[in-house]
């Protein structure tokens, strides 16, 4: 992964001490509540709804065994001793001080870690598909641009004070698990007809208050232009995005007001001043980013292992973990391994210090010292010799982490929602709870591939708009409801979901699941998934049984 | 006479902000230097070419540059206004002023201008600032050494870090 040289390090320790002076002028009186917020947002620092909450980049989900005993640190001594992994593949902690966030902050810095650009109206954290480098079919490693990306939005100067929010996803794989296409921008790896690499450029997606897919508005972006072509798509934004409204300010409003054609127009225009400029990268820079992200020292193995086929036959525990769990990897003899965070009674994305200190040693152990952050709120330990499989898994299964639902209807994504989050109009993780309750373990697995998705506000951090099922908080005349949506997707093929009707009350929303799963059930032929079946039949049999009088 | 930031020195200000304009102002004042609103600058161009002292203008934060192309480079000074200090559009100005059209006069920040904005300003191609009125300038001036390097390209430092590391 990316190791941070002198200058990485000089500008956080920079960003460090500006913050430090930045909070006690604060503390002391002379920067009022307004003028302290983008400065503290932008060092990751939201208040509350019991109390300060820091969220820390986790560039692209890559994290080290390093970094996350650091985490672990940091939970332990300031925060309550967990933290949550949120749909940005970042880390959120809820319970810091105020005046600890600096001391924080260069913790996090001796570990090349911070928490810069995770909020506010700037350039956040540039997520990734979480197997990127060991997924199989991949076009080309999506993180070494990742890096570049990171680096140069990192404090940039005429991009702080942007109208809105503002993502960027890049995506190397086949099957795109970035959620690339509702992104603001969304970077597709791509090869033209000489074989040169470069971006498919879509523009304009998101998700909040107006769920909409990215338009492209190019289709082939030559690498050494990534970063000249950024600067002119944002010059555009900062310039025309609306202020007046914060639901209107986001990149996608303005592409739909101005019209996709109209909008490439004004980027093309800008691009022109700035093409071949001095950010037109170097061969030498990618190169030097491409050398952080080479293979590690991988062994010649057989494709199978025996020790797993023997495995597999004798613990039908395990064998469920490894048919949920277990992703191929491109590398003959290993596996791309997902320890799901999604554990009944547990808030998803939760994690305790033991669990990280555990999980950091496991990756030492079993993964060459790495591991990612999905936005599905999951670790990854990417690079697990198939032989050891097992033994990884009873490790695992010591610390109650072996949960074997990876994509299946209980690895919920969900916020925060009302029980930590100031914007949210209704809970959301009693909601995860009281669904995962519902179903058995057989249920689960007979009914397969199924993403549900839940966001306590129409701010859609849990992503409602693009699960198979969506299930979204609203506030109904001060009482807490909740809108489910059918037909969401988010991989390659990305679609929003449509609203069922009318909303119910938080008691109701389990019945009501099993009802859709019920649908499912009985109108599927052979293999299908939910999302299959959906499209097939519609929503007319979903809604009839769900809004049907009790006999 | 009042103070502004210039360089990353503390200098008097000979400039008169005019906000609200009227044609006779120009005879009436004719011994100042005088920034004035686009539209007026736009509209009464040759009977400034005119006048003795100097003229520079001031655009909001909406109004593009592009709109000074053609004489820019007789202006001494432009102005851009910060109306809040969470209003990022100036940023692209400034750089656009440097960078597209090549402007080498002074660029000036109004408005709501802050310290905690100035490290940003001064890399975007601003020159000089007004600050609010509240702002301490000597302590200020501080902010211009945040951070001792950066990784984009800049008005101040085209070359990026990229282009530079060692």
């Amino acid at each position: 992964m990316y190791r941070y040289d002198n200058y990485d390090h000089q500008m956080l320790a920079d960003r460090v001490a500006q913050f430090r002076g930045q909070t006690q002028r604060f503390l002391q009186g002379e920067l009022s509540n307004e003028e302290f917020l983008p400065l503290r947002l932008q060092n990751g620092l939201y208040i509350q709804r019991l109390a300060p909450m820091l969220r820390i980049a986790i560039p692209y989900g890559m994290l080290s065994s390093i970094q996350l005993r650091k985490l672990a640190f940091i939970a332990d001594h300031f925060d309550k001793g967990y933290g949550h992994f949120t749909t940005r593949q970042n880390i959120q902690f809820n319970w810091p001080d105020l005046k600890d966030v600096p001391d924080i902050l260069q913790h996090l810095a001796d570990v090349e870690m911070h928490a810069i650009q995770t909020s506010g109206n700037c350039i956040r954290n540039t997520t990734t598909d979480q197997f990127a480098g060991c997924a199989v079919n991949e076009i080309a490693d999506s993180r070494p641009y990742c890096e570049i990306i990171r680096q140069w939005s990192t404090f940039h100067p005429e991009f702080a004070y942007l109208p809105r929010k503002f993502k960027i996803a890049v995506c190397g794989t086949q099957d795109d698990q970035a959620a690339t296409q509702v992104h603001d921008i969304g970077l597709f790896i791509v090869r033209n007809e000489q074989g040169e690499l470069g971006f498919r450029v879509l523009a304009g997606g998101g998700l909040g208050r107006t769920p909409v897919i990215g338009k492209e508005i190019r289709a082939f972006l030559p690498e050494k232009d990534l970063l000249t072509y950024l600067d002119a798509i944002l010059r555009v934004y900062n310039r025309e995005g609306r202020r007046d409204n914060k639901y209107k300010a986001r990149i996608k409003i303005l592409v739909k007001e101005t019209g996709v054609d109209a909008f490439r127009d004004k980027v093309e225009k800008e691009w022109l001043a700035l093409k071949d400029g001095p950010m037109t990268l170097t061969q030498a820079e990618i190169d030097r980013c491409k050398a952080f992200f080479i293979e590690p020292a991988y062994k010649n193995l057989p494709a199978d292992s025996e020790t797993l086929s023997s495995a597999l036959n004798t613990d039908l525990l395990f064998a469920a973990w490894v048919e949920q769990n277990i992703s191929a990897h491109r590398k003959p003899g290993y596996a791309i391994a997902t320890i799901c965070l999604k554990e009944t009674g547990v808030a998803p994305g939760d994690v305790t210090t033991e669990q990280m200190q555990f999980v950091a040693d496991l990756a030492d152990q079993y993964s060459f010292g790495e591991l990612r952050i999905s936005h599905e709120q999951n670790i990854i330990l990417a690079d697990v010799e198939r032989s050891q499989l097992y033994e990884l898994w009873r490790a695992l299964k010591s610390q109650s982490l072996h949960a074997d639902n990876r994509g299946l209807l209980s690895d919920i994504i969900c916020c925060p929602g009302g029980d930590f989050c100031s914007l949210a109009n209704a809970k959301s993780i009693p909601i995860a709870e009281s669904i995962q309750r519902s179903f058995s373990r057989e249920d689960l697995r007979d009914i397969g591939a199924l993403s549900l998705n839940i966001s306590g506000c129409m701010n859609a951090c849990g992503h409602h708009h693009v699960g198979n099922i969506g299930i979204l908080g609203v506030d109904k005349k001060g009482q807490e409801f909740y809108q489910v949506s059918l037909g969401g997707s988010a991989n390659n093929y990305t679609a929003l979901g449509d609203i069922v009707g009318p909303s119910f009350a938080q008691e109701e929303i389990p019945g009501v699941i099993q009802k859709i799963i019920a649908v499912y059930r009985k109108q599927r032929v052979a293999d299908e998934r939910f999302i299959d079946t959906y499209q097939r039949i519609g929503m007319d049999p979903f809604k009839e049984k769900v809004y049907a009088k009790a006999d | 006479m009042p103070k502004l930031i210039k360089n990353r020195q503390i200098i008097e200000d000979n400039w008169e902000l005019v906000k609200d304009f009227s044609a006779d102002l120009l005879a009436e004042r004719g011994g100042e230097n005088l920034l004035l609103p686009l539209v007026a600058w736009l509209e009464h161009k040759d009977v400034i070419a005119a006048r003795s002292s100097a003229t520079g203008v001031w655009l909001d934060s909406h109004e593009l540059p592009a709109q000074l192309a053609d004489s820019l480079h007789n202006l001494p000074v432009i102005a851009l206004n910060f109306p809040v200090f969470r209003d990022g559009r100036p940023f692209s100005s400034a750089r656009e002023l440097r960078l597209n059209f090549g402007y080498q006069g002074e660029v000036r920040a109004i408005g709501d201008v802050l310290r905690d904005q100035l490290f940003y300003m001064a890399r975007c191609g601003f020159d000089a600032f007004v600050m609010r009125e509240d702002q301490n300038l000597e302590t200020s001036l501080q902010a211009f050494e945040d951070f001792r390097d950066a990784y984009q390209s800049s008005v101040d430092r085209p070359d990026p870090l990229f282009r530079r590391r060692a």
